[in-house]
């Protein structure tokens, strides 16, 4: 499979100003996040609220300006992309939003919700309205909401305005950002769903971003996971999820509740302490801080990324030494 | 429960334009009904409209000319035979001359307003949407106006710019911008940060379409309320720097001025001196009223 969407060592920070515009700092939001996301795969990104998940994914829109880095779309850089060649490439990567009631304009009918980004791109009113109506189809809202106003639409309903406005644009990538964190748990396995069945419809690829570790599991043929702005481990996620090698990322998996009788998740490697203010990064492993097995060379540099099984990628010291690793494993 | 009347419709190309237009209908369809409940708003409104509209009608209704009057019927009182609001110290009929007052003065208090409200919103949501250099420029302009009393801010101008309502209307008009753009701005922020406008720019909309459809279809109602209020005020103003002599020229007649050349009277012929003002009075607190009815309307919340 090639290859559809590559961050290369994307980096943002974000100027903290102070009184009178003084700087006082800056937030590293993302920090040398590379990745590669295959045509027709689902990728799925993990890590707690503020690790940087949403700015990362408003960097490869560049609805932000990255720092650093290059953002790949079938080997060509968005990022020095400008006008015409720009919008072209934006249709093909679209975003669903975390929020239903913020991405959806209340004052334009669901059609026009929908429509709208066709029309902007050149497609008359009515033709713009018709291909509207077909997706609005697609994600399983009645026709009779399509004159409705967003007002008189649950969230879930919401949601799927937001995956048909996205569709209709015929994008190859989509993005969704914490798509379903909003919504009910029983809706959010309608719109999970929904997800899968569209994704094999129109041959999409998905970017999933969620702190829901059940949620990128049952989604995702690959997981990322990161750590106040930086990958800490990336493989496929049945490996992820069988062989977490990484502390952060067992300590996360076993914080997931578990429905099976007599396993006791709680008393193994608990993370214990806050998520290190992102203004200040603890040097060296940006998780050394709450980690059981950190030692003195931790903070001096951070740990380079270490292939621990074929397509399995950790960044973590632990896993340096062969001979060491090995026991880990 | 409304999918029932809606399910019927089909679904071809032509009719989705009409749909939409049904649709439309019935959210204004709402917004009057839930105008009409309101009970003070809707009196003010019929109130309102007869005032309009016999104003504008004035030279059919009126029997009398506005600028002469017959000297032997001076000042004579309200209810006299023929004059029923009386007559002034010319011996002016008092009915016609409010009725011709009047379009001067709702003039003078709905021009303002529309002038204002269109560059003053312009300027807030340029200002809102660019932020940045942009917005401090624009913004930091109009704090300067801040600086003087609206009253006095306009006597200034109307002053400089010398008599006559063409010039009572700029006057009011560049009073009115900085609070119609600071609204604007202040609205057009909050709905800058909404997921949609994100959502919009990343299917590659310029910022016309942007602004448009998306921030000014967002910020109306707000806009439109807040200029409503503020034609009352305006007529107020315009009235006085009538009656300070800064506005229409003495034989004409506006509200203000009537005050003005009656105000010695006011020993003589008490009732007949607060005509004008009640006239101001009634229009103005009835323009608040329905402007008041017009928010619980449209549900803006402040």
């Amino acid at each position: 499979m090639s290859v559809i969407l590559e961050a290369v060592d994307l980096k943002k920070t974000f100027p903290v100003k102070g009184w009178l515009g003084k700087s006082k700092g800056a937030v590293s939001a993302v920090h040398d996040v590379s990745f590669s996301l295959k045509e027709q795969s689902t990728l799925g990104i993990v890590g707690e609220s503020g690790c940087g998940k949403s700015t990362l994914a408003r960097l490869l829109m560049r609805l932000i300006e990255p720092d650093e880095g290059k953002v790949l779309f079938k080997g060509k850089d968005i990022l020095t992309m400008s006008g015409s060649e720009l919008r072209n490439i934006r249709k093909k990567i679209q975003m669903v939003f975390q929020n239903p009631y913020s991405s959806i304009n209340p004052k334009l009918s669901v059609l026009d919700n929908v429509a709208f980004s066709l029309w902007e791109n050149g497609v008359s009113k009515s033709e713009a309205r018709k291909k509207a109506h077909y997706y609005l189809e697609a994600v399983g809202l009645p026709k009779s909401y399509a004159t409705r106003y967003p007002s008189s639409l649950s969230g879930g309903q919401r949601q799927r305005v937001a995956i048909a406005r996205a569709l209709v644009l015929e994008p190859e990538i989509i993005i969704a950002d914490e798509a379903v964190s909003a919504l009910d748990k029983s809706v959010q396995a309608q719109v999970l769903n929904l997800f899968q069945e569209l994704k094999s419809e129109f041959s999409l690829s998905l970017l999933f971003i969620s702190h829901d570790l059940n949620v990128v599991e049952y989604m995702s043929d690959e997981v990322m996971v990161m750590y106040l702005g930086k990958v800490v481990e990336k493989g496929m996620a049945q490996q992820i999820y069988d062989n977490p090698t990484h502390p952060y990322t067992r300590a996360l998996l076993n914080s997931v509740p578990s429905m099976e009788v007599g396993v006791s998740t709680l008393n193994n490697s608990p993370i214990t302490g806050e998520l290190p203010s992102p203004m200040n990064p603890p040097s060296g492993c940006r998780f050394r801080t709450r980690c059981p097995h950190a030692v003195d060379l931790c903070a001096s540099n951070y740990p380079p990324e270490i292939e621990v099984r074929s397509g399995q990628n950790v960044s973590c010291i632990l896993y340096e030494n062969k001979v060491r690793a090995k026991i880990l494993l | 429960m409304i999918t029932e009347n809606t399910e019927h419709y089909s679904t071809t190309p032509t009719t989705i334009l009409k749909r939409k237009v049904k649709k439309e209908e019935s959210t204004s369809q709402k917004i009057i009904r839930e105008f009409c409940k309101k009970r003070t708003a809707f009196v003010s409104l019929i109130i309102l409209l007869i005032i309009f509209s016999s104003c504008l009608l004035a030279p059919v209704i009126a029997q009398y000319d506005p600028l002469e009057g017959d000297i032997k019927d001076r000042l004579l009182v309200v209810g006299s035979e023929g004059h029923i609001l009386g007559t002034d110290e010319q011996g002016r009929d008092m009915l016609t001359r409010i009725l011709y007052g009047g379009r001067l003065s709702l003039l003078a208090g709905i021009a303002p307003v529309l002038v204002a409200g269109l560059i003053g919103s312009f300027l807030g949501i340029v200002a809102g949407y660019f932020g940045g250099i942009i917005n401090t420029i624009i913004m930091r302009t109009l704090d300067i106006f801040y600086a003087f009393p609206a009253i006095l801010l306009a006597i200034g101008i109307s002053a400089a710019l010398g008599q006559g309502i063409n010039n009572i209307i700029i006057a009011i008009s560049i009073v009115f911008i900085p609070p119609v753009a600071r609204i604007a701005e202040s609205a057009v922020k909050g709905v800058r940060e909404e997921e949609f406008i994100e959502a919009a720019k990343s299917s590659g909309a310029n910022n016309f379409s942007i602004i448009r459809y998306h921030i000014i279809m967002n910020v109306f109602s707000r806009l439109f309320v807040y200029c409503t209020t503020q034609i009352s005020i305006s007529l107020v103003l315009a009235s006085g720097l009538s009656f300070l002599g800064l506005g229409v020229s003495p034989p004409n007649p506006e509200w203000g001025i009537m005050l003005n050349n009656l105000k010695q009277q006011i020993f003589i012929n008490p009732l007949l001196t607060i005509i004008p003002g009640l006239f101001i009075f009634i229009t103005a607190l009835a323009i608040n009223l329905v402007s008041d009815g017009l928010r619980d309307a449209l549900e803006i919340k402040e």
